[in-house]
């Protein structure tokens, strides 16, 4: 499944091939081939249980597949590690954020801006002076739009909505090739959501972005592409209008979550 | 400005201590001051492991050990006027020793870190202790270093221009020592290199997640936190003038652990204070009852259940509290 | 040579299955409970000193027996109330140094009880002869009945894990934890009893245990750093591994301790070959862990997926 190539096409920044996985008897993966193009949001929509959590699984390193291979940038990242595949570009958020809650926002940050800067065996200069850390991570909390005020606070104090923009933030500080957001709106409010959008929508096109969300709303204003999974399988692939227009995707997916 | 004044009349009444225990007529202390420095090494040193990496060892003993038994087997050696191993020189010299120590506690923390470092969790804190086990067994059994009954070392190493037998002066120089390593943890605790380790343990998913190899710098801290348990056991080999398996003990590794955590883990001080707490302990209730560890036990579990900033969160200085750190 | 053999073969099954009995109860409750728990050993000597104490008092060897096992049990029980309770939901320092305390606590307590001596059992008549397993082959009664006491128990604890509700529930608690809360089981009763059977086999290892080594204040220690490597070679969380482990360790350090001594003696001195030969045989197991650890890091059968 996916876009074929055809004269010009952007070239695919992440392909997917025949990914399969199985716990035991349950097959979370079946057979899944997914492409994200240079410049374009490709977002990933299906019930809950679909396996979409698994496929980040696969594509981040967490997971190995049972058969099936991961291209990335070109190369085949298949048996890479999660911090070797992110050193080449591919940076994710998590769906439940996993932040460092006893440091700072702005630590937090600067700390991903460290990680994409190199290797960290330097002992002697504090790192919390270091302005090639601090300057970096101030600029992408402004991108996301997390307040200053909010920059010395202490990270579990943060509301959920601070929580998940902060996410996006230290996704970001590794000036990724790849952006894999898993469900960046989930638990956010009416204005919220709306901020996240936004933000989202200045990054397409300057990133690819792999897009996991419940959030039809967003889905549909951001996407260029929009992949459809159900128990682990690919249904439908396409545009929004034609993935809206899609009578199995109906029945599987949008019935269920009212639109 | 304040914490640096408390700080500095702290260090002053250190120094001033071995006159003061003199002239009040006590002057054990000296001693007892002693011990409890070489201790706070060794302790500030697993604290920079379990504290900041999250790394919970049980078997650091092992390194300050083999710190004390390089002191002890150089020694021996010296004395006999035999080479070890027929090619290296017995030796006194504190200079020679010293290093020594370290880098052989180190050797062992890279061999033993890295095939612990395998695992994590549960399986981590059995692994340290059960290679601790083999290393005590080790040196319980070598009977040509005194075995169980451990090494007499007679005389206390040589020093350029300070004499060890003096017990003011070796306290001196435990002190400084103390201070210094406090000082360069402090460095690597503020250093690009610690901001990694809090990560690490803090939530290793997430270091992985923007790109960090966790292993090597785990790895790294496990070397470094050996190497300053050999540095304090070389420098308490020379204090007791005595070497023993026991140094290497589990129970000893237990005690590290018990100092880091009534002192305050993750802190800087919070290493010297539970030193000073649990030896002070020791003394004082010791000297009431010979079963003193069974007031001990209670003692560190209400700590564990109640107090778990430890003394420098009673005193406020709690990580993450009246220190706060971006 | 073939006997000798023979009869360190057994000595190791043996003290295989003694290490069995203290190793499921622990794997089981770290792997169900999450709690790394010192204070196992404590129970090993309580079990064992309740059976001395009790013997010596009453001359009985089934009083000593309820002694040792109703003593595991009490304690067993005030432990987990008093404190395991509050460190499910703690982290493993904090365990540690908990349960740290505790094994302080017991064992000066033992020591202010009873004092420092180490106590000697005897056993009734009846077992103390030797049993001809194979023709020329004596082997001590006693020590047949052990290695019977802990097949038996390694049987019905198949039989309990694999067969009862109960056992469903501790074989899904050992893997998923966080699921078997979901589900709505009551975690506190589950806890209590897996606890409280860890305890018992604790406690019935420690008096079975008396009679063949010495009864005294640390005995718990030793013998549960032996039992951690038995966790880590066979997998947290699984019983089988828990079996599995327990033979191949107690058979390497019971044949390694028989040969080691011997072979040195080729070489170096009576007296020095000795002390080295043990300490040798001590370090065994330890290489042996760290052989497995180079190959399977999680353990030979590690229950969690």
């Amino acid at each position: 499944m996916g876009a074929a190539g055809g004269g010009g096409m952007a070239d695919p920044v992440l392909v997917a091939e025949g990914l399969v996985k199985r716990f035991g008897g349950l097959v979370a993966t079946d057979n899944l081939s997914l492409e994200v193009h240079t410049g374009e949001l490709h977002a990933l929509i299906g019930p809950n249980g679909a396996g979409k959590t698994t496929l980040i699984g696969l594509l981040t390193g967490e997971i190995r597949p049972d058969a099936g291979r991961i291209l990335f940038l070109g190369a085949d990242v298949s048996r890479l590690s999660i911090a070797a595949r992110a050193r080449r570009g591919l940076a994710r958020s998590f769906q439940i954020v996993q932040l460092l809650d006893d440091d700072t926002t702005l630590a937090n940050v600067a700390l991903a801006v460290q990680a994409h800067a190199g290797h960290s065996f330097r002992f002697w200069r504090p790192a919390a002076d270091e302005a090639a850390l601090i300057e970096p991570a101030r600029a992408l909390l402004a991108q996301v739009g997390l307040g200053e005020a909010r920059w010395d606070t202490r990270v579990g104090d943060l509301s959920h909505g601070e929580r998940k923009v902060l996410e996006l933030a230290i996704a970001l500080a590794a000036a990724p090739r790849l952006l894999l957001l898993d469900e960046p709106m989930a638990g956010l409010g009416a204005a919220e959501s709306l901020a996240m959008t936004e933000t989202l929508r200045a990054l397409k096109g300057r990133i690819p972005i792999l897009l996991v969300e419940h959030d039809m709303e967003a889905v549909f204003a951001l996407a260029d592409r929009i992949t459809v999974l159900v128990y682990g399988r690919a249904i439908a692939s396409g545009s929004p209008a034609e993935i809206r227009a899609d009578p199995a995707v109906q029945e599987a997916y949008l019935a269920e979550e009212h639109g | 400005m304040r914490d640096r004044v408390i700080l500095g009349l702290l260090l002053l009444g250190a120094i001033l201590l071995p006159f003061g225990a003199q002239a009040a007529g006590f002057p054990a202390t000296t001693g007892i001051a002693t011990q409890i420095a070489c201790l706070a090494i060794a302790a500030a040193s697993l604290n920079l492991l379990i504290g900041h990496a999250g790394l919970v060892s049980f078997g650091h003993a092992a390194y300050f050990g083999l710190g004390a038994y390089v002191v002890g087997i150089l020694w021996e050696h010296f004395r006999l006027g035999e080479p070890l191993l027929g090619f290296i020189p017995g030796t006194n010299q504190l200079l020679i020793t010293l290093p020594l120590a370290m880098i052989v506690a180190g050797l062992a923390a890279a061999a033993i870190g890295a095939l612990s470092l395998r695992t994590s969790g549960v399986q981590f804190i059995m692994i340290t202790l059960a290679f601790a086990q083999m290393v005590f067994f080790l040196f319980v059994g070598l009977k040509q270093y005194g075995g169980d009954d451990g090494l007499v070392v007679r005389r206390r190493n040589l020093v350029p221009g300070l004499d060890l037998r003096d017990a003011m002066q070796m306290y001196w120089l435990c002190l400084g020592l103390l201070v210094a390593w406090l000082f360069v943890l402090a460095r690597i605790v503020g250093s690009r290199f610690g901001r990694v380790l809090e990560g690490i343990r803090q939530n290793e998913r997430r270091m992985a997640a923007i790109g960090v190899s966790t292993y090597a710098y785990k790895l790294v801290a496990f070397i470094l936190s050996g190497v300053g348990c050999g540095l304090a056991g070389a420098l308490m080999a020379n204090y007791l003038r005595f070497v023993s398996p026991e140094m290497m003990s589990w129970q000893r590794s237990g005690e590290l652990m018990v100092m880091v955590i009534l002192g305050g883990v993750g802190t800087l001080f919070g290493p010297v204070l539970g030193a000073a707490g649990l030896v002070g302990l020791e003394y004082a209730l010791g000297g009431i009852t010979e079963h003193w560890q069974f007031f001990l036990g209670p003692i560190l579990l209400g700590v564990v259940l109640y107090a778990r900033g430890g003394l420098m969160g009673l005193l406020g200085y709690g990580r993450g509290g009246g220190r706060g750190h971006g | 040579m073939s006997v000798l053999l023979a009869e360190q073969l057994l000595n190791g099954v043996q003290l295989g299955v003694m290490l069995f009995l203290l190793a499921a109860g622990l794997t089981l409750v770290f792997g169900i409970m999450g709690v790394i728990n010192l204070a196992h050993g404590s129970l090993y000597m309580i079990g064992a000193y309740g059976a001395a104490v009790v013997a010596q008092a009453t001359g009985s060897w089934w009083l000593a027996l309820l002694g040792g096992l109703g003593a595991a049990a009490v304690i067993g029980m005030a432990m987990e109330l008093l404190v395991l309770r509050r460190l499910y939901a703690r982290d493993h320092l904090d365990q540690v140094l908990a349960t740290f305390g505790l094994i302080l606590f017991f064992n000066q307590g033992i020591t202010m009880l009873v004092g420092r001596q180490p106590l000697f059992v005897e056993l009734p008549p009846l077992l103390t002869g030797a049993v001809e397993i194979f023709p020329g082959v004596p082997y001590p009664a006693y020590r047949l009945l052990i290695i019977a006491v802990g097949l038996l128990v390694a049987a019905g604890l198949y039989v309990l894990i694999q067969h009862s509700r109960i056992g469903m529930l501790v074989r899904a608690g050992a893997t998923h934890r966080d699921m078997v809360r979901a589900l709505g089981v009551d975690i506190r009763k589950l806890y209590t009893l897996v606890f409280g059977l860890g305890a018992l086999l604790a406690g019935l290892a420690g008096l079975m245990a008396g009679p063949v080594y010495n009864v005294q204040v640390g005995m718990g220690e030793q013998i549960l750093i032996l039992t951690f490597v038995v966790v880590v070679i066979g997998g947290i969380g699984s019983v089988r591994g828990a079996l599995f482990g327990a033979l191949l360790v107690g058979i390497t350090d019971t044949l390694l301790r028989g040969i080691m001594p011997g072979l040195l003696r080729t070489v170096l001195p009576a007296s020095e070959a000795d002390a080295l030969g043990a300490s040798l045989s001590s370090m065994g197991v330890y290489v042996l862990m760290a052989v497995v650890l180079l190959v399977r890091p999680r353990g030979l059968f590690p229950a969690h997926a």
